[in-house]
Order: C-alpha cells, then sequence, then structure tokens
C-alpha cells in the first residue's frame, strides 16, 4: 500500500528530519510510528501525503509513485487527522465533515447522506451535532468530527499525527478503540504517529520504531517485545510494563494500606 | 440671519452630500478593490510585506491636503501627454485628483488588516485546508478570508471614517464635498455653514462607521442578518444621497470662483442668470489663481470671473504697463489666440491689487505712496494673502520701489483686513473693491511708478463654450453693468453684514436688471 525508498528530508540548515528511510506498509495494516519528539514520525507522515515534499527518495501509494499525481488530488484521496484537530471555526459540524465532499463536487443530497452515516460511525447523534458550531463541543467529541471529516470522502489510507494526544486519558483510550473498530470495519490503511507506546502495543498490527529520522526496528507488537533490536528499543517497549508493574504494585500497597 | 444661513445651508446640501459620498465612496471602493488583492499577495509573500506596508504608511504621513493638491499637477501633466499622444485631454481639476488622493489614502487600513488578520490565522486551521485537499485558491476562500472577515472589516471601517473625514478637503482641488461650507464659511466668517459643514461629515461618518460595526460584528458572530442588514444600510444611505445627483444631467456649465467672497457673489450672479436662461450649471469655488486659470483653458471650468492685472501679469507674464485700455485689449487678443479663451468684456469695476495701511498709522509716518513706505518697511510687517507674495506683481513692486519688510506673513483674505486694524501687521495686500477698506478706515498707498497693472474684472469663457450663443446671451448683460460701488457694497454685505454670498448675488442681480 505505502512504500518509502531511501527517503530523504533535509532542511536548508543542513539538518535531516528524515534520512534514509525505506519501509512498506501493507494494505489493510493498522501501523503505527512511534519514537521520541524529534525522531522524524510527524515529518514521515506529512511526507506520504505531500504536505512536505521529500528531498530525495521515492515514495508510493497504492504501486503509484506521489509525484506523479497531483498534490491536490493526492490530498482529497487521503484522510489526515491532527493533534491540534484544525476544525473550521466558521463551519459547522455537518460543514467540516462535508468539506472533502464538497471539493470533489458531490451533491448536496449525497454530501447530507454521507454527514449522518459519518456522524453514527463515530458515535455522535447526527440530530444534536450537525448544526453546532466546533465551538460548542468538547475536545474528544471535535476529534471525533475530525476522524468523521477524514473518512468523508471514503479514503482507503488514514493518516494520523497524534491524534489523541490532547485528550485527556479516559477519551483518548475510547477514541482509539472505537477507531480501531471503525479501521477494521472500513478495511482501512491506517498510519498513526504517536509517542506513547502503551496506545501503540494497543492499536498497531505494525509498530515502526525510529530515532534521529532514521528507522530503528519495526515488527509486530509480539516481536518487538520478545527480540528488540538494542537498548532504546528495549526501554522504549518495556515501558508500558514497567509502569503497569509500578501501577500494581501501587494498588496492593494502597489496599494494605 | 442664523435662519436665512441655516436655509441656504440646507438648500445646497443635496448637491454638497451627494457628492461627498460619491466621491468617498469611490475612493473606498477602489481603494479595498487594490489594497484587498495586494494584501493577499503580501500575507504570502514576508518579502513584499514590508515594502507594501512602508509606501502605505509613508503616504499616510503626508498630509491629507498637500496629497490632494498634488494629484492637480500630476494630472496636468498627464493631461499634456494624453493631449499630445492619444488627442484627448483628461480632467485634472474636480473628481479624478480627489478620488485618486483619498484613494492611496484608504489603501493604509485596509492593507495592513487584511495582512494581520491573514497572517495571523491558527496555523493547524490553514494546515487543515490543505490536508483536506484545497487548492491555496479554495484554502483562501473557504477557510482564509472568511475567518480573517472581521479584522479586515475593522480596517475597512477605518479607511471609510477617514476617507469621509478627509473628503472635505477636495474642495480646493475643485470637487464639490461637504468641506464647500467650511471652506465658504470660513472665507466669509459664517460659522453656521462652517458648523453644518462640520456636522454634516461628522453625522455622515458615524452612520456609516456604525453600520460597518454592524458588518463586523456580524462577520465575527457569523450573523448573516447583521452582515445583510448592514449593508442595506449602507446602500440606501448611499442611495438616499446619490438620488439628487441623478436629476443633474452631464454636460453642466462649470462656474468657477476663487477663494474670496467677491468670487464668491458673482459665481452665484452669473449661476442665477444662467438658471433664468434656463441653463443648468454647477459651481467649483476655492480655486487658486492658476488653478482656476488652466482649468479655464482646460474646459474643467467654463466661465469664471477674472482680473486683467492677474492675466497680465500671471499669465502673459508682462511687466510694462501701457495703460488700462491696451492692457485689456492685448489681454483679449492673448486669451483668444494662445488658448481660445473668449473674454466677453469687462464688467465695469476694477478690484486691483493695493498695498494698504491704517490711516493713523500712515499720517503718523507721513506714508502717502509705496515711494514713501520704501524708507519704513524694514521696520515694519506685511501681510498678504495666500498667493499675492509668490506672484509676479509683488516681485514687480518690491524691484521698483525697494521694499523689504522685516515680517512677511500669508493670511486668508478675509483675515487680513482685520490682522492690520488689529496692528499684528502694519501693511497689507488689499483689494481695491473690498469694502472693507472703508471699514476699517485704511489709507490705499499710490504707486506713482505704475509698478502694479490695472485690474478690471472681466468675464472669461472657456475654449468649448467661446462660441455658444445661448450662454454668451445669458451672460453678457453682465458686462459693464456692475460698478465699483456696487461691488464694493455687495462685498461689505457679506463681509460685515453676514448675508450669504447667494442672497447678495439676488441682490446685485436685481440692481443689473433695473
Amino acid at each position: 500500500m505505502i512504500e518509502l525508498q531511501n527517503v530523504t528530508k533535509a532542511y536548508r540548515e543542513g539538518r535531516a528530519a528524515v534520512r534514509d528511510l525505506t519501509l512498506s506498509i501493507a494494505e489493510r495494516e493498522f501501523a503505527v510510528l512511534i519514537g521520541p519528539s524529534g525522531s522524524g514520525k510527524s515529518t514521515t507522515l506529512s511526507l506520504i501525503n505531500r504536505l512536505i515534499e521529500a528531498t530525495s527518495g521515492s515514495i508510493s501509494v497504492d504501486g503509484q509513485p506521489i509525484n506523479s499525481i497531483d498534490s491536490v488530488d493526492l490530498r482529497r484521496r487521503i484522510g489526515f487527522v491532527f493533534q491540534a484537530i484544525g476544525l473550521f471555526p466558521h463551519l459547522t459540524v455537518a460543514e467540516n465533515i462535508a468539506i472533502t465532499p464538497r471539493l470533489l463536487g458531490w451533491s448536496k443530497t449525497k454530501r447530507e447522506n454521507r454527514v449522518f452515516e459519518l456522524l453514527d460511525l463515530v458515535r455522535l447523534e447526527s440530530s444534536r451535532y450537525a448544526r453546532r458550531f466546533p465551538r460548542e463541543l468538547s475536545g474528544g467529541e471535535q476529534q471525533r468530527i475530525g476522524v468523521a471529516r477524514a473518512l468523508a470522502a471514503s479514503p482507503k489510507l488514514m493518516l494520523m499525527d497524534e491524534p489523541f494526544g490532547a485528550l485527556d486519558p479516559l477519551v483518548r483510550d475510547e477514541l482509539g478503540a472505537d477507531y480501531r473498530a471503525i479501521h477494521d470495519r472500513l478495511g482501512l490503511t491506517t498510519v498513526l504517529v504517536t509517542h506513547d507506546m502503551t496506545e501503540a502495543l494497543l492499536l498497531a498490527d505494525r509498530i515502526f520504531v525510529m530515532r534521529n529520522g532514521a528507522l530503528v526496528q519495526s515488527g509486530t507488537p509480539r516481536e518487538l517485545l520478545s527480540s528488540p533490536a538494542d537498548e532504546f528499543v528495549r526501554s522504549l517497549i518495556e515501558t508500558p510494563r514497567r509502569r503497569a508493574e509500578r501501577l500494581a504494585e501501587a494498588l496492593r500497597f494502597g489496599s494494605t494500606a | 440671519m442664523s435662519d436665512s444661513a441655516f436655509a441656504a445651508a440646507f438648500a445646497v446640501l443635496p448637491d454638497y452630500l451627494g457628492q461627498h459620498v460619491l466621491l468617498s465612496l469611490s475612493a473606498l471602493l477602489l481603494g479595498v478593490l487594490i489594497s484587498l488583492p495586494l494584501a493577499i499577495v503580501c500575507a504570502r509573500t514576508p518579502l513584499l510585506r514590508g515594502s507594501a506596508l512602508g509606501v502605505a504608511n509613508t503616504i499616510q504621513t503626508v498630509p491629507s491636503l498637500a496629497l490632494l493638491a498634488l494629484f492637480y499637477p500630476l494630472l496636468l501633466g498627464f493631461s499634456a501627454f494624453t493631449t499630445n499622444a492619444f488627442g484627448f485631454a483628461i480632467r485634472a481639476l474636480g473628481f479624478l485628483p480627489a478620488l485618486l488622493a483619498l484613494t492611496l489614502y484608504s489603501m493604509l487600513p485596509v492593507l495592513r488588516n487584511t495582512i494581520t488578520g491573514l497572517v495571523g490565522l491558527d496555523h493547524a486551521v490553514k494546515t487543515a485546508a490543505r490536508a483536506v485537499g484545497m487548492t491555496p485558491w479554495q484554502s483562501l476562500m473557504i477557510v482564509e478570508l472568511p475567518l480573517a472577515a472581521p479584522v479586515i472589516m475593522a480596517g475597512i471601517r477605518i479607511a471609510a471614517v477617514w476617507v469621509i473625514g478627509t473628503a472635505t478637503l477636495s474642495t480646493p482641488v475643485g470637487q464639490t464635498s461637504l468641506g464647500n461650507y467650511i471652506f465658504t464659511g470660513l472665507q466669509t466668517e459664517n460659522w453656521i455653514f462652517v458648523l453644518f459643514g462640520c456636522v454634516a461629515a461628522g453625522l455622515l461618518a458615524i452612520v456609516i462607521d456604525r453600520l460597518l460595526a454592524l458588518a463586523e460584528s456580524g462577520f465575527a458572530l457569523r450573523s448573516r442578518v447583521r452582515v445583510w442588514s448592514a449593508l442595506a444600510g449602507v446602500l440606501i444611505v448611499v442611495a438616499a444621497s446619490l438620488y439628487p445627483l441623478f436629476g443633474t444631467a452631464r454636460g453642466l456649465v462649470v462656474i468657477g470662483a476663487k477663494n474670496f467672497e467677491e468670487q464668491y457673489i458673482l459665481s452665484s450672479a452669473i449661476g442665477d442668470r444662467l438658471q433664468r436662461a434656463g441653463i443648468a450649471s454647477t459651481r467649483r469655488i476655492d480655486l487658486g489663481s492658476s488653478v482656476i486659470f488652466r482649468a479655464l483653458a482646460a474646459g474643467d471650468v467654463d466661465v469664471y470671473v477674472d482680473y486683467s492685472g492677474t492675466i497680465w501679469a500671471n499669465e502673459m507674464h508682462r511687466t510694462d504697463a501701457p495703460g488700462r485700455a491696451a492692457v485689456l485689449a492685448q489681454m483679449a487678443q492673448w486669451l483668444k489666440d494662445k488658448h481660445g479663451i473668449r473674454d466677453l468684456g469687462p464688467l465695469g469695476f476694477e478690484n486691483a491689487y493695493v498695498l494698504a495701511m491704517r490711516r493713523d498709522r500712515a499720517n503718523a509716518l507721513g506714508i502717502r505712496t509705496l515711494s514713501d513706505l520704501a524708507p519704513y518697511a524694514p521696520r515694519l510687517k506685511i501681510g498678504g494673502d495666500y498667493e499675492f507674495f509668490s506672484r509676479p506683481e509683488w516681485a514687480s513692486v518690491a524691484k521698483t520701489y525697494g521694499l523689504h519688510f522685516a515680517v512677511q506673513r500669508s493670511y486668508q483674505p478675509t483675515f487680513l483686513y482685520r490682522a492690520v486694524n488689529d496692528g499684528d501687521v502694519d501693511v497689507i495686500s488689499a483689494f481695491s473693491s473690498d469694502g472693507r477698506i472703508a471699514e476699517y478706515n485704511l489709507r490705499l498707498l499710490g504707486d506713482p511708478k505704475s509698478a502694479l497693472p490695472p485690474y478690471d474684472a472681466v468675464l472669461l469663457l472657456s475654449p468649448k463654450r467661446a462660441h455658444d450663443a445661448k450662454l454668451i446671451a445669458a451672460l453678457k448683460p453682465l458686462v459693464g453693468r456692475i460698478d465699483l460701488a456696487a461691488m464694493q457694497r455687495a462685498n461689505l454685505m457679506v463681509d460685515r453684514d453676514k448675508r450669504t454670498p447667494e442672497e447678495v448675488a439676488h441682490w446685485l442681480d436685481r440692481k443689473i436688471r433695473r
């Protein structure tokens, strides 16, 4: 589905955000890019829909080199969700969701039907939400709309840049689980960026660990847990377990106290 | 007196207000049409942003009156160019220079606010616009401009208030506006007129400002009702103001007037005669001597009263004094040959430039003529109207008699007489037909060496009206019918009795017809 071949993104100052990156993501796969800040994971995501142009190397989506596709057409075919959500504050929920279909010239009826479908899909009651403005919604509700907007033109590929990072933990878990269900139901290919290993382990089919703009290791959660490539990956992947153990301990002492 | 002044003020309101609104609206629309696209380009090109804002800021520092004044010579030069190159002239006086100056003036707030509005947008929203697949144009139209609209609208609002206020200054470049009240009122010390002009311009600015504020809040709250009602309100104000203008046809006879009472009265009297003859006319007042002459030659003004000596010295650049009749004859010939201007003849009085002093002061120093004045001049102060010291007549007088004054000051013609009476200055440049010479008991200083030419009032027609038989028939009866006593009395009725020039023109007109 997605192929990156020796991709480099260098900035004018000479610093490379992504260095000689080669990876491939299969169709219907839920891929998670993880790494500390500055590891190049968000840049990688933006390279795929040409929000950022690569300095060298080649990227293809669905077998087509993305440079051969008009960047605007490409983006209309790919859903994108970000941490800052970025809903258009002057448009209603329905208008926000229907934006890409509108750009694609869908009829009004078709757009309206699609909005209702999508509100159902992200589990928001359409009659209550369609006419409201983003500022009237909670953070979690806003990001559900963000997901619905990204899905509106029925893309096969979803790019998600720390989509749940700014939400409170309860909402984050719920939304993560809900999205994973949508991913499976619609047969999507998803690339999600996060720095939260728990989230990665819970959602991913395959995890790509990045550091300093390069890929360190990729594999299923199980593979990474059983044979981490180096100390960095080991400490990263063991964070959730360590936290779980400390949590269990705290609970144990707490209950005896 | 005050009732009639109010009546006179209201009588011209439709014309002044209509012209004012037409000018302000055109300048604002043109300003927005230029600034908005420019600002959009600037918002995306940081390099351009600095220079565009710099230029707009610099324009803003030019005093508004100077900016208006600047466009007259510029357009005059451009008109000469188009005449040579394409065979048509453009109007250098009136609407065009005022429009261009005000347009420039309106640009800064729109430019600045649009750039601020667009640059200050939430980065996430702009990225989202790209990510959902908008082209740069779609992002601008669907997301960026609507979100920046309240800030842009605030800029347009500031520009509108500035333009409406500054438009009052377009009177001296020959564009009728609410400023006519202020300039005329200042000249004739008709404070009701001045106040009327201020209040009218102020009210117009407040009404437009409130309506645009409503539109601004409509954009901010995304309330279509507010935006549309504001727009409807502006449309109603504009339509109501412009309605009276539609009645007036093109091809009106334009009567010019310089910036003093006698000219207001005479132009109004000419208007009265034309009206009776069924000829529609409009007036351009408060024009400078050179400006009005060039405007006549170019056809921007069709008829006005000038003085033989003014043309003799300023336009023909003559310094000799062949006598009154010879000056008139040579001037008429020169006007016809050089500019195609028709001289209908002298009105019957002279309004000469003379130097005048308070009688008691002149007696004390024993001064009767300019020759007597010369030895005292280095200890005395002289006041002149705005034009006087830059005119060749002054150069000629100063040279002939060797006059060098200690201090030289310029005044509005009206305030000159008061200045000499109050002792602010010792000598003034006076007009011989001014009633206040007698009123303030001034002595006119003799000119034994004939340094000053004669100044017979003459009625001049523009080249394109030179053979307009109907117009000539209507104006001809004025020739030779206004004597010095009548003109002095008429001037005094405005200066001292505070009658409006229009009223006095009626009086003069009746007197002529008897």
